[in-house]
């Protein structure tokens, strides 16, 4: 099944087609065979597996052969296209009809492989189109989904939002490691920055200045810097961005590892002045331990509100009227305010994809790429490389202050305990896990890690504990306790097996198609530089 | 003006720790002395990282952890197996040596086996790819200690005596300062000769220059990497114990900070420069101790983290190649 796959580990400098190591071997096996063989082989696998892990959970059997079946209508040749899609059609229905499956599985079978059947020439934007329309709605069947196989119920819509937030950050992050090349350990510290600068304009934690501008639901009483939060995004943006070009003016230079660690030295020192900075000189900047809250709620005040018939909300906390019926579907759904910062969140979003997309075939981000795939040439080209490497962080930095600054808000709070080292690690880990350079990647990497960090871990625990037993014996795991140790893993494993991630970039999948194994991921060290 | 405001600053330490000698002598010199056992500690797990940056060119970032493990091991054994307590007199040293060769082996073989699992599959992969494995090595031996022994403080028979060594003034030693020294020290010379004098301390030494030429030399270099591996978790084991039994608690999550305190002192004294990390780790040590010390105006442990810091960043940026000078195959 894994045609498009190849590790560098192991086969450096050799082709892939060479037969050399196990993992080509089966490759080529695999490929010699003809398509009924492959398929008859694929099939009988899963089904044997379909057949082991009903007597686990008996969803996961489902799960498995529809992954099957999904996988094959999309390989299927000319002639057997249509007979395979109207058997999958009909089996759908009589599953819908004539067994209890809940109509939600149904209706997501359905759109995904609708969505697999999207033609090539549209797949760039239909795909991502249909998601984001499954996504802008998912407020509206949250409740209305189906069990799933070990992970539980679907995530909520708070969920959804620190998803979303999470997303950001990774595709911020990606900028600078999947884009130019330098791994940043202290990713977090911009997400600090963010967050503390929302807090300082949005709450009353320097009481002895008085600043308002289109705040909304204030308390008579309450001093401190009130701003709107539509200016405070873009001023915590833009700090960061700052913050970042300050950081990276005099680290930039070093060689990559070096960088590393100076980024993760300044993602330690951050979080501890947020932790004693209730008495800096006497000044009480961060309120210590404690952090500062609460912060202004969004929104968009009574004139805008009224001007757009109510579309845009007043105020976040005190939403909404609009109520939402669906009759066939069972959709009764009352729009609150999760769901409006829900969609605040997405919007954000699609502004930091697009600008993202829109960076990386820019001059800007081919000159990235050249600096990540070699620094001397770039640099022999006329890139001018501090500048560009300088640009990198601070596009980075701009969306982590972002994210950083709306989680705040939605959390209404900041505390310096949010700013450890390991949610660097954690959003470094999404990157990872979804593929280095390539965006789509980094959003489904960091939307599952995301999950599995607020709701899935907690899920996959009790199915564990609940489910597993051998001969008496039950396992009793908090899992998420451990949630740690399994990022490390999935970066253990991800870097060792497919460094290039779940969904590569276009182009690292093709640098790796033509061999070129000694080509550097993302090296720009040469060997007697400093 | 960088250099202006170096030199000031350097001015403002020095009116510093003069105004202190002065004021409250006995006090500083009881710092010094704290911060020469702590220094110790450092000391040896600076090591590792030297010795592995030294050879590999890569920041074991697990290696911290495997010396949290060292102290429960240290725990473990000398509590489970050995059954020491407070106040049990001479019979300590025969027990404290026995958990000392056990933890050593121990934590040696784990470090062989990161190596093993983590690093030597992409030993030709680009440079920052066994970094990132170096992090999740990291958090995963964190939540192996995590499963062991839970989340909380984990604390040992404090069997160091209390008992002085010398007063002088107002300064006292004690003698679970001094056995810290007189444990390292014998430590560090056993390392010092297996480097210099031995023959496979001579292919560890010719595989950091130059791997490729070593391997047409007929060293095995697989085997090297693993022994230094080896050798830098036997030195993170030995300072687990050494810690144990100092500070006598231990918690999961210690052993991440403290290996990146060490690390800043490997850097300080020049990275895969053997004396420069002792070097670098006593003045870390000095450093933390003045920072945390009973002294006119220390800043006090909560700033401990930050400063150091402070210097690692300073000091990549400016000097990355330390005060002694880097010596690895590129940078020697």
């Amino acid at each position: 099944m894994s045609e498009q796959l190849t590790s560098h580990a192991g086969t450096r400098g050799e082709s892939p087609s060479e037969q050399v190591g196990y993992r080509n071997k089966a490759r080529a096996w695999w490929r010699a065979l003809t398509f009924e063989q492959r398929l008859l082989i694929s099939l009988g696998t899963s089904l044997v597996i379909a057949i082991l892990l009903y007597f686990v959970d008996h969803a996961l059997s489902y799960a498995a052969l529809i992954i099957t079946a999904i996988y094959w209508l999309r390989r299927f040749p000319a002639r057997y296209k249509l007979p395979g899609e109207v058997a999958f059609i009909v089996l759908l229905a009589i599953l819908a009809i004539a067994w209890t499956t809940p109509w939600s599985l149904v209706l997501l079978v359905a759109v995904i492989a609708a969505i697999t059947w999207i033609p090539d020439g549209r797949k760039a934007w239909g795909i991502p189109v249909a998601f984001l329309v499954l996504a802008i709605l998912y407020p509206f069947y949250s409740d209305q989904m189906f069990t799933m196989p070990i992970f539980g119920v679907w995530p909520d819509v708070g969920t959804g939002v620190y998803m979303l937030v999470f997303v950001m950050m990774a595709v911020g992050l990606n900028i600078v490691v999947g884009y130019a090349g330098l791994l940043d350990l202290g990713y977090v510290a911009f997400y600090a920055f963010g967050a503390y600068t929302a807090a300082w304009l949005m709450s009353p934690q320097f009481p002895h200045s008085h600043l308002r501008l289109g705040a909304i639901g204030l308390l008579p009483g309450w001093f401190g810097i009130h701003i709107t939060i539509w200016l405070v995004l873009v001023l915590a943006g833009c700090v960061t961005a700052l913050a970042g070009i300050v950081i990276g003016l005099p680290t930039l230079r070093l060689r990559g590892d070096y960088l590393a660690i100076v980024t993760l030295g300044f993602g330690e020192i951050l979080p501890k002045v947020a932790q004693n900075g209730d008495s800096l000189f006497g000044f009480n900047l961060t309120n210590g331990p404690n952090g500062i809250t609460p912060l202004d709620a969004p929104g968009f005040g009574h004139h805008l509100s009224s001007w757009t018939g109510g579309f845009l909300p007043a105020n976040y906390l005190q939403c909404c009227s609009a109520k939402v019926n669906v009759g066939f579907l069972h959709i009764h759904h009352q729009v609150s305010s999760y769901d409006v910062y829900f969609w605040t969140a997405i919007v954000l979003l699609i502004f930091t994809v697009f600008v993202s997309l829109r960076l990386q075939y820019s001059r800007l981000g081919r000159a990235w790429i050249a600096i990540r795939e070699d620094e001397t040439a770039a640099a022999a080209m006329g890139i001018p490389l501090m500048r560009t490497k300088t640009w990198a962080y601070a596009s980075g930095a701009f969306f982590g202050g972002i994210a950083g600054a709306y989680y705040a808000v939605f959390k209404s709070a900041t505390f310096p305990g949010d700013f450890y080292f390991n949610i660097s690690v954690f959003i470094l880990c999404m990157v990872i896990l979804g593929g280095m350079g390539n965006i789509w990647g980094v959003i489904v990497g960091a939307a599952f890690l995301a999950y599995l960090n607020q709701e899935g871990l907690a899920n996959t625990g009790s199915w564990l504990n609940t489910n597993i037993h051998v001969a008496g014996w039950r396992p009793n795991i908090n899992v998420p306790l451990y949630a740690s140790g399994i990022y490390g893993v999935i970066i253990l494993v991800v870097m060792l097996f497919r460094p290039e991630g779940l969904i590569p970039s276009r182009r690292r999948a093709a640098e790796l198609h033509e061999g070129v194994h000694d080509e550097p991921l993302y090296d720009h060290e040469v060997a007697g530089s400093t | 003006v960088i250099t202006g405001v170096g030199l000031f600053l350097a001015f403002l330490l020095l009116v510093w720790v003069a105004y202190n000698i002065v004021d409250r002598p006995s006090n500083f010199f009881q710092v010094l002395l704290i911060g020469i056992t702590t220094g110790c500690v450092y000391a040896l797990v600076a090591l590792g990282y030297t010795l592995v940056y030294g050879i590999l060119e890569l920041i074991n970032f697990a290696h911290g952890d495997v010396f949290m493990l060292g102290g429960m091991f240290t725990i473990t054994l000398s509590t489970h197996l050995f059954n020491l307590h407070e106040g049990q007199g001479i019979v300590i040293v025969p027990i404290v040596f026995a958990t000392l060769l056990l933890s050593m082996l121990a934590c040696g073989a784990i470090n062989a086996t990161i190596e093993f699992i983590a690093y030597r599959p992409l030993r030709n992969a680009p440079r920052l790819a066994p970094l990132i494995t170096a992090i999740g090595a990291s958090f995963i031996i964190e939540d192996v200690g995590l499963a062991w022994k839970g989340p909380n403080y984990i604390s040992s028979p404090d069997v160091f005596p209390h008992t002085q060594v010398f007063a002088i003034g107002g300064v006292t030693y004690t003698w679970n300062k001094l056995l810290v020294v007189a444990i390292t020290v014998p430590v560090l010379l056993l390392l010092s000769y297996l480097v210099q004098k031995t023959r496979q301390g001579k292919a560890m030494r010719a595989t950091a220059q130059d791997k490729d030429a070593s391997a047409m030399m007929g060293i095995n270099v697989n085997r090297t990497i693993s022994f230094t591996f080896l050798i830098a978790g036997a030195l993170a084991g030995a300072a687990g114990l050494l810690y144990a039994l100092y500070v006598t608690t231990v918690r999961y999550d210690q052993g991440f900070q403290l290996g990146l305190i060490a690390f800043t002192a490997a850097v300080l004294g020049g990275i895969g420069n053997l004396p420069g990390a002792v070097l670098g780790a006593i003045l870390i040590g000095l450093i933390q101790a003045f920072n945390e010390g009973p002294l006119w105006h220390s800043p006090g442990s909560d700033w401990t983290e930050a400063i150091v810091f402070s210097i690692l960043i300073l000091i990549l940026v400016f000097r990355p190649e330390g005060l002694l000078g880097e010596q690895t195959p590129e940078g020697g």
